[in-house]
């Protein structure tokens, strides 16, 4: 009886176990398309599964396109996709890369040299700027998909002529009795990390001069950095201004408290729908000068489309990232999404202007002047350590801002080499 | 029976033995799973935490003795994280405490309704921790939550290191007094109604009732509920992560961490601060276990 009984429990252990092991390696080779994986943070307005699925139609029975929706916040994306890619998983084959992730995974491995043939056909008419996001070391290993650039959005009903410095827009929002707010971005995430790359590089300074050097010049840094805490210190900051973010900012404007918002462009298209009121009065002029008569350098976001290096499917993915950011493909997510082309040449397009009324050149000028973030395989570690140095703005005292620049400068020095906790 | 007794002397060493063996065959899985899902994961640990060791620099990979050990400590960064985690830690277990033994006392003597009491009082603690701390971050924003409103105050509840602190503290106390109240109520269950009676016809009153029996026959219960939230408070992680990301000096250990291992993905540094952290909570925990050996052997021969 006992041995029965035990033989018994012995077998079904085994059974299970042996159910859980070959569970884990379903699926299985088989003929017809390829399918590729397309991780990429989701677009709310359908642009993805859209452009996959024309270009699966397209492909003649290559490949298929399944995407892998990421979240939305890019910290996240980021997370996720490196724990696949360290782990050389094969079902990446598309990347859908923020700017700032070009460089980290070119060195270590994860993405996949653009071919110079197929290089030279998805670069043409594209950005300088929006070009270099997308390489590191003089290679190519993205495709540029969409681009984006920040705007200053003023309300036109309370302000005559949108300012044309940090300083101007700063007292211009103090002498508004109601809605004298100005809305930014410097919760401690990516974003503030843009913020101050923009007002650094707007002041004529730089964070990094090569991927392992630390530029940051005292004297335009500590220009740059000046407003920021001015505007910390001021009745014109927002009272959630740590906590906040695009969407914050987004709120905040629309709720009718502010006369000006540092935002994207997806702002115009999100007033309109949420609050025509304030939409009707939206007025819309360049990221504001730090020093006056230098023109600024708007912060550059958008996603550029890698093909993975432990992809079975090399050739395909290289095919199908190329028709996923072809000028069509961009001109859906524009039409789709209100994000704007990368390829400078579609700016007179009907698509770009009807989503930008009358600001469409605005949008191309700004992209074309924009800075970059610094391009380093540690810029997570440099990211992490402008916001843990800059982070909240009010750190930054306005009459001496060399403290702050002290410790950006050293926090970025030990980020730069990988040392140190952060 | 009789039949099973008269067969005992020849058959006990053999039913014995295969009954032990049958307990070791049964037990086997749960330890060789324990192995591996709680052990391997230890060691490997240590073992990372030994190297350098960066997914995004594969070529510098290789052994870095203690060093790694010596970043995390010689960092200001650390040491202001654990004092950040203890004074979470301490005030939030104190508050839930004091809470929880109140809730205790109510569920225990509630007359009617008695389930429902018990459960509505569990609701806080069956929300995910992550759902709980979004809900507590859109009520205390300063334009939209609720908070601002019922206070008459426009208060940036994030935009400070103590308002921060308050808010992240509350929400743990929110969620996790339900917890500390249901092991306390276990305690008081295992009370013996007749020492309250005997003490009544003595003459005691509710407060001398509750020093001088409750309190001292529910040291053990008391000290079981501390240890377990007081290990659990010090890996605080979800509510700081949600509501500030570590802004405004508000790290845990735990946030310190998740950014070294998962946000910068070095392995090398990330597994020296997961190990030290350990190392904390086995601290923590031996504390109290030395001290609640103590206590029950001197409630033994009172109780």
């Amino acid at each position: 009886m006992h041995r029965k009984q035990h033989q018994h429990l012995a077998g079904l252990t085994i059974l299970g176990l042996a159910i859980v092991v070959l569970a884990g390696c379903g699926g299985g080779a088989g003929g017809g398309p390829a399918t590729l994986n397309w991780f990429v943070a989701t677009q709310p307005g359908g642009t993805i599964q859209e452009v996959a699925k024309r270009c699966g139609d397209q492909s003649n029975g290559r490949y298929t396109i399944d995407v892998q929706l990421l979240p939305t916040d890019a910290s996240q994306q980021r997370e996720q996709l490196v724990r696949r890619l360290a782990a050389n998983d094969s079902s990446v084959d598309l990347i859908g890369m923020d700017v700032i992730w070009t460089a980290e995974f070119a060195n270590a491995g994860w993405i996949k040299e653009w071919p110079a043939a197929q290089a030279r056909q998805v670069t043409k008419g594209v950005f300088p700027s929006v070009i270099e996001t997308a390489s590191f070391d003089g290679k190519l290993y993205g495709a540029p998909f969409n681009s984006n650039t920040q705007l200053l959005w003023y309300r036109k009903d309370l302000v005559q002529k949108p300012p044309k410095t940090w300083d101007q827009m700063i007292s211009a929002a103090e002498k508004l009795p109601k809605a004298g707010k100005i809305q930014v971005q410097a919760s401690k995430y990516e974003g503030f990390t843009v913020w101050v790359n923009a007002m650094i590089e707007s002041a004529g300074g730089k964070i990094l001069s090569g991927p392992e050097s630390v530029a940051l010049p005292e004297k335009p840094t500590e220009e740059g950095l000046t407003p920021m805490g001015k505007l910390a210190d001021s009745s014109a900051a927002a009272t959630n201004i740590s906590t906040s973010d695009e969407d914050t900012a987004r709120l905040g404007f629309e709720d009718g408290s502010s006369a000006f918002m540092l935002n994207y462009t997806f702002a115009y298209a999100s007033a309109k729908e949420n609050a025509p009121d304030i939409a009707k009065n939206m007025g819309f002029a360049r990221f504001p000068q730090v020093t006056p008569g230098r023109p600024s350098k708007p912060p550059l976001g958008g996603f550029n489309i890698g093909v993975g290096s432990y992809s079975d499917h090399q050739s395909e993915a290289f095919d199908a990232a190329a028709c996923v950011s072809n000028t069509k493909s961009q001109l859906t997510a524009t039409e789709l999404d209100g994000l704007p082309p990368s390829n400078e040449r579609l700016y007179r397009s009907k698509v770009v202007r009807t989503a930008y009324p009358g600001f469409a050149q605005l949008v191309k000028h700004s992209i074309e002047d924009a800075a970059p973030r610094p391009q380093t395989p540690a810029y997570q570690d440099v990211s992490l350590a402008v916001q843990s140095a800059l982070q909240p703005p009010s750190k930054i005292d306005p009459d001496d801002p060399t403290p702050a620049y002290d410790d950006l400068r050293s926090k970025v020095e030990d980020a730069v080499k990988r040392k140190g906790l952060l | 029976m009789e039949a099973t007794t008269a067969a005992r002397p020849q058959g006990t060493s053999e039913r014995t033995r295969s009954e032990r063996r049958l307990g070791w065959m049964l037990c086997a899985p749960a330890v060789i799973a324990m192995l591996l899902v709680t052990a391997y994961p230890i060691a490997y640990a240590f073992v990372l935490s030994l190297q350098n060791l960066d997914l995004r620099f594969p070529d510098e990979s290789g052994w870095a003795g203690l060093s790694n050990y010596q970043t995390v400590l010689t960092s200001s960064l650390w040491w202001q994280d654990v004092g950040n985690t203890v004074l979470i830690m301490v005030i939030s277990v104190a508050i839930e405490l004091a809470l929880g033994m109140a809730i205790a006392l109510v569920m225990y003597r509630a007359i009617f309704g008695r389930s429902v009491v018990r459960t509505s009082v569990l609701i806080p603690y069956g929300i995910v921790t992550v759902v709980a701390a979004f809900a507590w971050q859109f009520a205390f924003a300063p334009d939209t939550g609720f908070v601002n409103p019922a206070l008459g105050t426009d208060k940036a509840w994030f935009g400070g290191h103590v308002s921060s602190l308050a808010v992240i503290i509350f929400a743990e106390v929110w969620k996790t007094t339900p917890f500390m109240a249901l092991l306390l109520l276990a305690g008081l269950t295992t009370i013996d109604e007749g020492l309250y009676e005997a003490a009544k016809v003595d003459g005691a009153n509710a407060t001398q009732r509750f020093f001088r029996i409750t309190l001292p026959l529910m040291k053990p219960a008391i000290l079981v509920a501390l240890l377990f939230r007081t290990l659990d408070a010090f890996r605080i992680f979800d509510n700081i992560f949600i509501m500030t990301r570590g802004a405004f000096d508000t790290e845990s250990v735990s946030i310190l961490g998740y950014n070294q291992l998962i946000s910068r993905t070095n392995l090398g540094l990330g597994s020296a601060v997961s190990v030290l952290i350990f190392i904390c909570v086995l601290i923590i925990a031996f504390a109290f276990v030395r001290l609640l050996g103590v206590r029950m052997a001197e409630g033994r021969p009172g109780g």
